[in-house]
C-alpha cells in the first residue's frame, strides 16, 4: 500500500511534466493542424540553453527564465523560417520537416556540447518528504506541480480573458474570417509556435534533472509519452491533455514500479494503440461537428 | 564505389517504354501474356544487366569499397520497400529501423541456432535471409492492421513508439537477445569454388547485391501492377478508392506487409554484413536516416529508393573524410564524427522538402522532360 | 464627386481559371449597389477580390481615392472597408459576444468599439439574448445578425455583403434590407450587396448590377430594373 502511494504521487509529478508537454503539442495542433514531431528536440535545446545560464550564473531562476525565454525565440522561428514554407500538397510534408529539425537540433547539439550525459541540478531538494511515515512528494515534485499548475491557468486566462488569446482562438478556427476582421493570422500562427514552444522549454527544464541529465537525445522517449498523453486526452482538447498528462504519468508509474523500468515503452505502445483503435478522438473528444 | 553508381541507376529509372509508355503498363485484354509479361521480362533483363555490372566492378574494388557496396545493396533492400509504402501508399512509418532490427535478430537467432546444433552448409544463409523477412512481414502485418486505422500524424507517432519499443524489448527478453550486448554469429564466407584466395568482402558484397536486385525486380513489377496502381488510388483519395471497388483497409495493411518484409530482408543483410547486431545499431535515428534517404531519392520512386541508398552510406564517411582532411582539435573531432551526419541528413531533409519535394528524382525528370520538350514525361 | 468604389477592367480567378473578366463599375458613396445574377456568374468572387482574398490578375481597384492592390487582407478593415463572408461568416466556436469583441479589437479607440457593441445589441435583440451562446447553437438569422452586426463595429464606410438573405425567413430577411437602407441614409454607409433574392436586393438598392459568367452585362439604375419588365425578364428571367 505504501508502495502504491509512493508510485501515486510519483506518476502525478511526472504526469504534470507530461501534460505540460502534451498542452504545447496541443497548442501548435489547434493553431496549425500539424504535430509537431520536434517538440523534444526543440526543448532539449532550449533545456541547454537554461542550464548553460545556470552554470553561469548560479541562478537555476535565472536558467529557467532563458529557457523560457530561447523557446520563444525558438519557436517563432521555427514557424518563420521553416514551417510556413512547408506545401501542403502532401500532409506528411510537416511531418518529415520537422523530422529533420530533430536530427539536425540534436546533431548540432552534440557538436556544441557533446553527447555525454550532462549533470543538471534541481532547485530544490529531490528525496521525497514523509508523510505519516509514507514517502510522499519531494519538494521538486511540489514545484513541478505547482509550475504545471501555474501554467495551465495561466494559458486559460490568456485564451479567455485577454485580446491576443482571442484573436489566437480565432485564427485557428476560422483563418479566413479573421482575417478580413483584421487580425494578422499569419502573427498568430507565429505566435502560437513561440507559446507552444515555451511551454515545451518549461517541460523540459522540469523534466531534466528528474532523469539521467542533459542530453540530445534527453527527451525522444518524453517526446513519445507526450504524443501518447495528448492523444489520450485528444489533441484538440488542452483541457484533455492536462487529464492525459496526468493519467498516462500514473499508468507509467505503477507499470515502472511494479513491471519494472524496461516495460514502459512497450506500454506506452500499448496504451497509445489502445486509446488510437479505441477512441481516436481521445478520451475526452466532444462529438461536435464544425458548423460552417 | 562511385564507380557503381551509373550502371544501378539505369536499371531502375522508369524508362518511359520506347513506343507507347501507357499502353505497355496497362494490363492487356484477359489471356493475352503480351504487355504484363513483357515488363517482367524488361525488368529481368535490365536487373541481370546490372548485377553483371556490379559484379564487374566489385572484382576492382578494395575490400572496404566492396563493403560499402554491400552496404548500399543492404540499405536499398529498405529503401526500396519504404519509398512503396510512404510514397505510393501514403502511409508514414518510422518504424522501419524497429523492421529492420527485427530481420536482423532473425538472422542472428537462426545463425545462432545451427551453429549451436553444428549444423552446417550454404543453404544456411538463403534460409535465415529468407526467415528474416518472413518474421518482420509478420510483424508488419501485425502493425499494419492497427496503421490501416489511423492517418497522418497519428501513424507517424505509433510508428515513433514503436521504433523507442527496439532497445526495450532486447532488454527485457535479455536471454534471447542479450541485452545491449547484442549478438554476434558466425561470419558468412565464399563458398570453396570461388578459391582459397578470394576477398570476402566482395562475397558479401554480392549476396547483398543478389538480395538488392531481388527486391528491385519485385518492387518494380509491383509498382506497375494493378496493386501498385491501386496503392496510389488509395494515397490520393480514400474515398474514391473505395468506390472504385478497392478495399482500402487491405491495400493498406499489405502494403504494410510487404514493405516489412523488404525492411526485414535488408535488415539480416546488414547484420551479415558485420555477423553481429546491437540494439544500439537500430535506434530511432536509424529509422529518420531511411526517411531521409527515400526523401532525398524522390518519395515513391524507385530509382531515387537508389540514390537514397547510395547516399545513406556515402554521407556516414562525410565526417571522418573532413576530420582526416583538416586538422581539428580533437574534442571537436571527435564530436563531429557522431554528429556531423546527423546534421547532414537534417538539413537535407528539411531543404529538399521545402525546396525540391520531388527529391532527386523528381529533378531529374523535370530535367529531362526539358531536354526533351517534344516527348511530355507521364506524371506517375 | 468620385466614387467610393471604383473598380476598373477587374480580373481574377481561381488558378488558370479565369472568372471574373474585366468587371468594371461605380459605387457612389452612401449607395446600395446590388449584385445579381445567376450561380456561377461571379459575384462571390469579385466580392473576394475586391476585400483582397483573392488575388487580382488584372485591372484595378480604387477605393477611397487609394488603390488597393498590396494592401493587405487585414488593413483593410482599418480602412473602413468591411466583408461579410458567404454562408454567415461567423467564428462558430467562439461565443457571440466574443465574435463582437473580435469585430472591434483591432480598434485604437475602446471605448466606441464598446459602444458600438452596445448598439448591435439594441440592434439585434436575439442576439442580447444569447450572448454567451456559441456561434454554432445560434439559428441562421442570428448568425446573419451576428456577422453583420460584427461587421458594423468596425464602423465601416464600405460593407461588402455576400448573400445576407441566404436560408432567412422572408420577414427576417425584409428587416435585414431594411436596416441596410436606413444606414445608407443616415449613417452614410455604402454596399456592395450580392444577392440571390432579386427583388428583396431591389427593393432597397439604388443601383443594380448585372453579371453574367464573369462578366458585367448590365448596370442601371435599380428602380429601372424593378419597374421595366422587359428589362428585367432579358437579364434577371422573370
Amino acid at each position: 500500500m505504501d508502495r502504491f502511494l509512493f508510485l501515486t504521487f510519483d506518476g502525478l509529478s511526472t504526469g504534470a511534466v507530461y501534460a505540460a508537454f502534451a498542452l504545447a503539442l496541443v497548442l501548435i495542433w489547434r493553431a496549425a493542424r500539424l504535430v509537431n514531431f520536434a517538440q523534444g528536440a526543440m526543448a532539449v535545446a532550449t533545456a541547454y540553453v537554461g542550464y548553460a545560464v545556470v552554470s553561469a550564473t548560479g541562478s537555476y531562476w535565472l536558467g529557467l527564465g532563458a529557457a523560457v525565454l530561447a523557446g520563444l525565440a525558438l519557436g517563432a522561428l521555427v514557424e518563420r523560417v521553416l514551417m510556413r514554407f512547408v506545401g501542403h500538397a502532401n500532409p506528411l510534408n510537416d511531418v518529415i520537416v520537422a523530422l529533420g529539425l530533430v536530427l539536425l537540433i540534436q546533431a548540432v547539439l552534440g557538436i556544441v556540447f557533446g553527447n555525454e550525459y550532462r549533470p543538471a541540478a534541481a532547485p530544490f531538494d529531490t528525496d521525497a518528504l514523509s508523510l505519516g511515515g509514507i514517502a510522499a512528494m519531494s519538494p521538486y515534485d511540489l514545484w513541478v506541480l505547482g509550475a504545471v499548475l501555474a501554467v495551465v491557468v495561466l494559458l486559460g486566462l490568456l485564451f479567455t480573458r485577454t485580446p491576443i488569446g482571442l484573436r489566437m482562438r480565432s485564427s485557428a478556427f476560422a483563418p479566413e474570417v479573421s482575417r478580413l476582421l483584421g487580425v494578422n493570422v499569419g502573427r498568430m500562427l507565429t505566435v502560437g509556435w513561440a507559446l507552444a514552444a515555451a511551454v515545451g522549454a518549461l517541460a523540459g527544464m522540469l523534466v531534466v534533472p528528474t532523469g539521467l541529465g542533459l542530453h540530445p537525445h534527453a527527451m525522444d522517449l518524453v517526446f513519445v509519452v507526450a504524443f501518447t498523453a495528448a492523444v489520450v486526452g485528444g489533441l484538440d482538447s488542452p483541457a484533455g491533455a492536462v487529464v492525459g498528462g496526468l493519467l498516462v504519468g500514473l499508468i507509467l508509474s505503477y507499470v515502472t514500479g511494479y513491471l519494472g523500468p524496461d516495460t514502459t515503452p512497450l506500454a506506452i505502445l500499448v496504451l497509445l494503440l489502445a486509446v488510437l483503435l479505441v477512441r481516436p478522438g481521445g478520451l475526452f473528444s466532444s462529438v461536435r461537428a464544425r458548423h460552417v | 564505389m562511385t564507380a557503381t553508381q551509373p550502371p544501378e541507376v539505369s536499371t531502375v529509372a522508369p524508362r518511359p517504354a520506347t513506343p507507347s509508355p501507357l499502353r505497355r503498363w496497362w494490363p492487356g485484354p484477359p489471356g493475352a501474356a503480351g504487355p504484363r509479361g513483357s515488363t517482367l521480362l524488361r525488368h529481368l533483363i535490365l536487373a541481370v544487366l546490372a548485377g553483371t555490372a556490379v559484379v564487374l566492378v566489385t572484382n576492382q574494388l578494395a575490400p572496404y569499397q566492396n563493403l560499402q557496396v554491400a552496404r548500399v545493396c543492404a540499405f536499398l533492400c529498405v529503401t526500396a520497400g519504404y519509398t512503396v509504402l510512404v510514397g505510393l501508399n501514403g502511409q508514414l512509418s518510422l518504424g522501419h529501423g524497429a523492421l529492420m532490427a527485427t530481420g536482423a535478430y532473425t538472422v542472428a537467432l537462426v545463425q545462432q541456432g545451427f551453429e549451436e546444433r553444428a549444423v552446417q552448409g550454404r543453404w544456411i544463409l538463403p534460409l535465415s535471409l529468407l526467415l528474416a523477412a518472413a518474421v518482420t512481414a509478420v510483424a508488419g502485418l501485425v502493425i499494419g492492421l492497427a496503421a490501416a486505422r489511423l492517418r497522418g500524424p497519428y501513424l507517424a507517432g505509433v510508428t515513433l513508439a514503436v521504433a523507442t519499443l527496439v532497445p526495450a524489448l532486447t532488454t527485457i527478453f535479455t536471454d534471447l537477445f542479450n541485452g545491449e550486448q547484442g549478438l554476434r554469429f558466425p561470419t558468412e564466407t565464399p563458398p570453396a569454388f570461388l578459391g582459397a584466395y578470394f576477398q570476402p568482402e566482395r562475397w558479401l558484397a554480392w549476396v547483398a547485391l543478389l538480395a538488392a536486385l531481388l527486391t528491385m525486380l519485385l518492387m518494380a513489377n509491383l509498382v506497375r501492377s494493378r496493386f501498385g496502381r491501386s496503392l496510389r488510388a488509395v494515397r490520393d483519395d480514400e474515398v474514391a478508392a473505395r468506390l472504385a471497388g478497392i478495399h482500402v483497409a487491405r491495400n493498406q495493411v499489405l502494403a504494410f506487409v510487404v514493405s516489412a518484409a523488404c525492411a526485414g530482408l535488408g535488415g539480416g543483410v546488414y547484420a551479415v554484413l558485420t555477423a553481429t547486431v546491437a540494439p544500439g545499431k537500430f535506434s530511432l535515428d536509424l529509422s529518420l536516416f531511411l526517411l531521409m534517404a527515400i526523401v532525398i531519392g524522390g518519395l515513391g520512386s524507385l530509382a531515387g529508393a537508389v540514390w537514397g541508398a547510395v547516399l545513406l552510406v556515402a554521407l556516414q564517411d562525410l565526417p571522418s573524410l573532413i576530420t582526416e582532411t583538416f586538422t581539428l582539435p580533437s574534442g571537436l573531432a571527435q564530436r563531429l564524427e557522431g554528429n556531423l551526419a546527423l546534421a547532414v541528413f537534417g538539413l537535407i531533409l528539411i531543404v529538399v522538402m521545402l525546396v525540391a519535394p520531388g527529391g532527386l528524382q523528381g529533378a531529374a525528370r523535370t530535367l529531362t522532360a526539358r531536354l526533351r520538350p517534344s516527348r511530355r514525361t507521364a506524371r506517375r | 464627386m468620385s466614387a467610393l468604389l471604383e473598380v476598373e477592367a477587374l480580373s481574377s480567378g481561381y488558378g488558370p481559371v479565369p472568372v471574373l473578366r474585366e468587371v468594371t463599375l461605380d459605387v457612389p458613396a452612401g449607395t446600395i449597389a446590388a449584385v445579381l445574377g445567376a450561380n456561377g456568374a461571379g459575384k462571390t468572387t469579385l466580392l473576394r477580390t475586391l476585400s483582397g482574398l483573392l488575388r487580382p490578375t488584372g485591372g484595378r481597384v480604387r477605393y477611397d481615392g487609394a488603390d488597393l492592390r498590396g494592401v493587405p487582407v487585414e488593413r483593410l478593415v482599418r480602412r473602413g472597408l468591411a466583408h461579410v463572408p458567404e454562408g454567415r461568416g461567423i467564428v462558430a466556436e467562439l461565443t457571440v459576444e466574443e465574435n463582437l469583441r473580435l469585430g472591434g479589437l483591432w480598434r485604437r479607440d475602446r471605448a466606441d468599439a464598446r459602444r458600438a457593441q452596445d448598439e448591435v445589441y439594441q440592434l439585434f435583440e436575439p442576439l442580447a439574448r444569447r450572448r454567451r451562446h456559441a456561434g454554432h447553437q445560434l439559428s441562421g438569422g442570428e448568425r446573419q445578425m451576428l456577422a453583420l452586426g460584427r461587421a458594423l463595429i468596425a464602423r465601416p464606410k464600405l460593407l461588402l455583403l455576400d448573400e445576407p438573405s441566404l436560408g432567412l425567413a422572408p420577414r427576417v430577411a425584409a428587416q435585414i434590407m431594411a436596416l441596410l437602407r436606413r444606414l445608407c441614409d443616415n449613417d452614410g454607409l455604402t454596399v456592395l450587396l450580392v444577392e440571390q433574392n432579386v427583388r428583396s436586393a431591389l427593393s432597397v438598392a439604388d443601383q443594380g448590377v448585372v453579371m453574367s459568367l464573369g462578366r458585367v452585362v448590365m448596370a442601371t439604375p435599380a428602380a429601372q430594373l424593378r419597374d421595366d419588365a422587359t428589362l428585367r425578364h432579358a437579364y434577371l428571367g422573370f
